[in-house]
């Protein structure tokens, strides 16, 4: 066994921002560019790293999105690696064509000349009723791109693992914070270590059902999960952590066993991630093996202002009860 | 402009800025010929009578620096140093192009010369040269980014953007807008309010001249004085160059649109024909100049017939330069 690892709680912002800090720190081609970012950035991320590092590697930029997502590829392309941190998810809009037809092409478009090892933080999803623009969840849009990594973790410790390997990777790695989950408090060790992409962690094991989710629908899966297993249904719920690449084995294996899938997640049901992880694991297993497979997204309308209107559309513990309990109920083998 | 008084020392360089401007013009009849001919895949957007912007500007560059270009991009690289095989392998698709075929004529780079790469998208390498300077100024270099794009780019918001940016951070960067009037088949003009290139980039604090883009050694002389400025740590200038498009927007159009008078008055002004002019007068010999252009024919002409005679990339590389993670396993 290893030496016992020294491990604190901390919040899940906290858990980003200690990794963020070590790497800084390890490797001083690392910097980070943003608005707001000198000053500790929206959420608290990059607190204190003004005075760690200075104005040259911690860069409060102009609300110049392009340029943010743009400039940050031009200086990978010269060997620094940049944390490219913007905001709040929705405002990448502003900055596509440099996300996806330039960081995402650029190295197989010059045959392998340039790496470019950028992160680009976006929080994102639904959050203290922001509204429309500021609560999207699309990442499906991006597990679609070819020449990117998708990581959307869902605890602290994860959080901090994946940004060091996210940090480390010579691959552009879009990096969804769960927003909503900043607050939430986990153990991360005092030394973090990068975490594999691609592996799903196991949150409950269970026979009867599989549940698949990422990112900051989790806890309300655990939530259903507690209320199904006080029913006597035990449920394997699979937390994908990323979705470019993303654990394809760990769901077959799952599903193989518990012969019901369920795919939740907090983005618009139709188009979304959830519909490849139920194709692709039919498609491993073959139909026969697959007694019944579901997904619960939202409702395809923007994300309503109003309380109750917000919660009319929002992916809920109650509501993953009801698809689970739904997907026992489906009838064998669809065909 | 006056003329630069001929000296030996500027015959040298007008030699340089010559050959270099032959070659371009060279490598790009090359193409469009064996386009024409039906050997050449995609679309191709040539320079034709813009050559003094790219020589005048990268002769004085260092091989450290590093330039970005747009869709119109073969003179910057040639200028910047690109190596010539690898530039024809890349326009027919071949596995020895700079990119091994992935790239094309729209996305040549070759980075072992400090090229960051041609653009498909109008504005795209603004945002990437403000950065690549800032990248190079974090790592303690002293190499500075030329960044050029077309007239047309101007009214896209990453210019705007860009130039803020460099002025904001006083980054090493020259900004060259390479005015020939046209933006695909719309006269920039037609679409531009104000005064243009130079009046933005004055309106955000960064120094900006504008030249007549078709006399090379203008080109040369303000680009000398302007690189020297952006590499002391003076921030960043804008480098206005007028010029003309002399052919289509793209090796299929034949930009019917244009008065035939203009083209043949234009034809008057090709830079080329203006530098050889100029080192006439100042005593080169008509053989010399003559012998350069050959050589710079011939050089086309072999690495055309080497890059037909090249192996097309092998298939299994279409699967290459995605990632290093690896995806999901198959089933
Ligand atoms: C963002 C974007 N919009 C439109 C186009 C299509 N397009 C390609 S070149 C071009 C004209 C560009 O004009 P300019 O920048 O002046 O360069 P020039 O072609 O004159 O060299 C246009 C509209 C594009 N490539 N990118």
């Amino acid at each position: 066994m290893d030496a016992p690892v020294t491990t604190e709680t901390l919040t899940l912002v906290e858990a980003g921002r200690r990794a963020a800090l070590q790497e800084m720190r390890r490797d001083p081609r690392v910097w980070v560019l943003g608005e707001d970012v000198a000053r500790g950035g929206l959420f608290g991320q990059y607190r204190g790293f003004l005075d760690a590092f200075g104005p040259d590697r911690v860069v409060s930029t102009p609300i110049s999105e392009s340029t943010i997502m743009g400039a940050g590829l031009g200086a990978a392309l010269v060997g620094t690696r940049p944390i490219i941190e913007m905001r709040i998810f929705d405002f990448v809009m502003c900055a596509m064509d440099e996300l996806v037809n330039q960081i995402a092409k650029i190295r197989y478009m010059f045959g392998g000349q340039a790496k470019p090892a950028v992160v680009v933080r976006m929080p994102h999803g639904i959050w203290r009723n922001s509204a429309a623009q500021h609560s999207q969840t699309l990442e499906s849009w991006f597990a679609h791109l070819p020449g990117v990594v998708v990581a959307a973790p869902s605890t602290p410790a994860d959080t901090a693992g994946l940004l060091v390997a996210a940090i480390r990777s010579d691959d552009p790695v879009l990096f969804f914070d769960p927003k909503n989950l900043f607050g939430v408090t986990g153990p991360v060790p005092a030394e973090i270590d990068p975490l594999p992409f691609g592996r799903a962690r196991e949150v409950r094991n269970g026979n009867d059902l599989t549940l698949v989710a990422w990112s900051a629908i989790l806890p309300d899966c655990e939530t259903a999960c507690d209320a199904l297993a006080a029913e006597g249904i035990g449920v394997d719920l699979i937390d994908l952590r990323t979705l470019w690449p993303w654990d394809e084995e760990a769901v077959a294996a799952s599903v193989a066993r518990t012969g019901r899938l369920l795919v939740v997640h907090e983005a618009v049901q139709a188009g979304g991630f959830g519909a490849e992880v139920v194709a692709r694991t039919i498609e491993r297993l073959g139909p026969a093996s697959v007694k019944a497979a579901r997904r619960l997204g939202a409702p395809r309308v923007p994300v309503p202002f109003s309380p109750p209107l917000e919660e009319v559309v929002k992916v809920t513990a109650p509501k993953i009860v009801a698809a689970a309990k739904a997907t026992l109920g489906a009838p064998a083998a669809p065909r | 402009m006056a003329d630069t008084a001929p000296t030996g020392h500027n015959t040298r360089r007008w030699l340089d800025l010559y050959r270099t401007m032959v070659r371009i013009r060279a490598f790009e009849e090359t193409a469009l010929a064996a386009h024409a001919a039906g050997q050449m895949p995609g679309p191709l957007h040539v320079s034709i009578g813009q050559e003094a912007v790219a020589a005048g500007v990268c002769l004085n560059l260092r091989a450290d620096d590093r330039i970005t270009s747009n869709h119109r991009g073969h003179g910057h690289a040639i200028a910047k140093g690109a190596g010539i095989a690898g530039m024809m392998e890349e326009l027919f698709g071949r596995a020895g192009g700079h990119c091994g075929g992935k790239g094309g004529s729209m996305h040549i780079a070759d980075f072992s010369v400090g090229m960051l790469g041609a653009n498909g998208v109008v504005a795209g390498g603004i945002p990437i040269a403000v950065g690549a300077a800032q990248g190079l100024r974090l790592l303690g270099s002293d190499a500075i980014v030329a960044c050029f794009f077309g007239d047309g780019a101007i009214n896209r918001g990453p210019f705007l953007e860009g130039l803020n940016w460099a002025a904001l951070y006083r980054l090493p960067v020259l900004f060259v807008c390479e005015d020939n009037g046209v933006a695909a088949f719309t006269r920039a003009g037609e679409v531009t309010a104000g005064a243009g290139a130079v009046a933005r980039a004055e309106a955000i604090g960064v120094p900006a001249e504008s030249v007549d883009g078709n006399d090379a050694a203008a080109v040369d002389a303000a680009a000398g004085r302007l690189v020297a400025s952006v590499r002391r740590g003076d921030g960043p200038h804008l480098l206005h160059l007028r010029t003309f498009r002399l052919l289509g927007h793209t090796s299929t159009d034949k930009a019917a649109w244009r008065p035939e008078q203009e083209v043949a008055e234009a034809r008057t002004r090709d830079p080329i024909a203006r530098l050889r002019a100029r080192l006439i007068e100042a005593g080169a010999a008509d053989a010399t100049l003559d012998a350069i252009a050959a050589e710079a024919r011939a050089e086309m002409a072999a690495a055309r017939d080497a890059a037909l005679a090249a192996a097309w990339p092998d298939p299994a590389t279409a699967w290459t330069d995605v990632l290093d993670t690896p995806a999901p396993e198959a089933a």
